[in-house]
């Protein structure tokens, strides 16, 4: 049930004060028609209240049952049905109090259409008024649940897509690990620890929602090693970070999906040594990073490019920024280029939003 | 008896052969990193079994196998491919899903040593059939083009003939020869694409500029290249409503 609009104090007054202007009108009109001044503020007093009492019983009443855009015809019957009732009320109540005074007695019989009109109107416009302030209230309400619908679908989707890891890659380094410990022991003993601080990784990074990038590039230095312990010579990474980016801040794991694409796309295109290159630069006020590898431009179809790792990626930078532009790709001989483009928006609006997610 | 190991990781392959040295009966005679590697080897040695991984580089165990006329016992060793363990519980001697101990590979060794008495080469085709359907696979064709290896997109596909026991396939740079039947591509295809319109022909709809009436109930299917495809009764239905028309 949405709340009464008395609830709002200017609400209230700007009621009285019109209700206040209706008495002492009514009470000069009766004046003006050379009534007494007691008859006059009797009359005015005893109508007016009435009335008032009238039009709240209709707005409480509607306040149970907000009536729909094609009822108005309810709406209109209902107040005739209210303003008659009134009208017999008031006629009853001044022919108490004033009937004994002829002059008046006629008055008030002959001025009948003229009160009911002006009665219809006064209460035909106040439950209108009321109508349209619960419309609005109802719609405000259905605005900020699905306000908030929206935002929980957005957080449980990036958490989703946080979350993803390639059970390919968990499952090689397993068996990579598997074949260490009869082979290398000490090897196995590491690998074992850089797996664990990157799943931890991915595990924790829920609060801390925006890194550094160098933060982003020490963790993905553990998924590099990793890859480099299964792939061995046949993969190489040269990692290049530009001057003044290091303190830039992006999403955290942003990266490590980009760069697991590229070494796939890579490595599984290519039978000889595979070489990701990571450059990072600032451009304009944005942290600008670019992650290439090479493929084969006879085998492979354009498609490819655009597997289930960047999807994710352009999925989730589009729900960070509400944009679809910041990640691209570039195909240059046979070497395949991902371009993204992080916005520093951490310290203003954007944080705000993104802070929980 | 000869096994052959074909893994693109160095480490994968190690477990093998550690795994191997149990079974002294068997002698480890190839380790290859990559497909083309694995059907040199396979040619050279023709072994008894070959442990094969699927997703490796340039063509995928599976599409080496297809290339082989008569493939060897494979037991297929993978982490996580959905596609590929459907079809490996359905035709599979045995598959190892990684990482495996010792007891696992024995046990697989075993089950290849019993089923060698009694040979059933049709459950490799079938096997290779059903993997085909995955969408990795079937975006593209691996043809063996005398001791060459060709990998076709399928988006550079102009029209597929029959050819007996052949199916030609008709590309920029000539056709290919691919031992397989016209129902396994009318399958493995995307029918928004590729339209059986004949029933000797599959034609790529991207590439057709024109159909021409012929004869009496028949047409033909002008390609941007010239060539003339047969479009029966049946496949004229089926182009016009892939087409919209």
């Amino acid at each position: 049930m949405p709340a009464s609009p008395f609830r709002r104090r200017r609400f209230l007054i700007a009621f009285s004060i019109a209700w206040l202007i209706l008495m002492v009108d009514h009470t000069l009109l009766l004046y003006w028609l050379d009534f007494p001044v007691a008859a006059s503020i009797i009359d005015s007093g005893i109508s007016n209240t009435t009335l008032l009492l009238t039009c709240l019983l209709v707005m409480n009443s509607i306040r149970y049952y907000v009536p729909d855009v094609a009822q108005y015809m309810n709406v209109l019957a209902m107040c005739i049905i209210f303003t008659v009732l009134w009208l017999l009320l008031n006629k009853w109540l001044l022919t108490i109090t004033l009937g004994e005074y002829v002059e008046y007695s006629r008055f008030l019989i002959r001025s009948l259409p003229v009160r009911g009109s002006m009665g219809f109107l006064i209460l035909g416009m106040t439950t209108m008024m009321v109508i349209t302030w619960f419309h609005s209230q109802e719609l405000q309400l259905n605005e900020q649940r699905k306000a908030d619908a929206e935002k929980l679908t957005k957080e449980a989707e990036l958490f989703k897509l946080r979350q993803q890891l390639q059970p390919h890659f968990l499952f090689n380094s397993l068996n990579s690990i598997n074949a260490l410990i009869g082979l290398r022991p000490q090897e196995a003993r590491k690998m074992v620890q850089q797996l664990s601080d990157f799943l931890r990784g991915t595990l924790k990074k829920e609060e801390t929602q925006w890194v550094n990038l160098q933060e982003e590039l020490q963790y993905l230095q553990l998924y590099l090693d990793i890859e480099q312990v299964r792939f061995g010579n046949r993969l190489s990474t040269e990692t290049t970070v530009g001057e003044d980016t290091t303190s830039m801040k992006l999403p955290a794991l942003l990266l490590q999906p980009i760069v697991e694409n590229a070494i796939k796309f890579g490595l599984y295109d290519t039978t000889g040594e595979t070489v990701i290159r990571l450059a990072t630069s600032k451009q304009k006020a944005d942290l600008v990073i670019m992650v290439s590898n090479p493929f084969d431009p006879e085998t492979s179809s354009p498609k490819q490019g655009t597997g289930f790792g960047l999807k994710s990626v352009q999925r989730r930078l589009y729900l960070l920024f509400a944009r679809t532009d910041l990640l691209a790709t570039e195909v240059k001989g046979n070497i395949f280029t991902t371009i993204v483009r992080i916005p520093q928006l951490h310290g203003a609006t954007v944080a705000a939003d993104t802070k929980k997610i | 008896m000869k096994i052959i190991v074909i893994d693109d990781e160095v480490l994968a392959r190690s477990i093998v052969k550690e795994y191997l040295q149990k079974h002294p009966q068997l002698e480890l005679v190839a380790e290859c990193g990559d497909g083309f590697e694995g059907l040199k080897a396979i040619q050279q040695h023709d072994p008894d079994l070959v442990f094969l991984d699927i997703q490796m580089p340039k063509i995928s165990g599976f599409e080496m196998l297809e290339l082989i006329e008569k493939p060897p016992a494979v037991i297929f060793t993978t982490a996580f491919d959905e596609f590929a363990i459907k079809a490996f519980e359905a035709h599979a001697v045995d598959y190892l899903l990684k990482p495996f101990n010792q007891e696992r590979f024995d046990k697989a060794i075993a089950k290849w040593l019993e089923q060698q008495n009694k040979p059933s080469e049709a459950k490799t085709e079938e096997l290779l059939e059903t993997a085909s359907q995955s969408p990795s696979q079937s975006s593209r064709i691996v043809v063996k083009n005398g001791s060459k290896i060709k990998i076709i997109p399928v988006h550079d596909i102009f029209f597929l003939e029959a050819a007996d026991d052949y199916v030609k396939i008709h590309t920029q740079e000539g056709y290919f020869l691919k031992n397989k039947t016209m129902n396994h591509f009318e399958q493995v295809l995307d029918r928004q694409q590729f339209v059986r319109s004949h029933r000797s022909y599959i034609v790529n709809v991207q590439q057709i500029t024109r159909i021409d009436p012929y004869e009496k109930d028949n047409h033909v299917a002008i390609l941007r290249t010239g060539a003339k495809v047969p479009v029966s009764r049946g496949g004229y239905g089926k182009l016009k409503s892939v087409l919209g028309l």
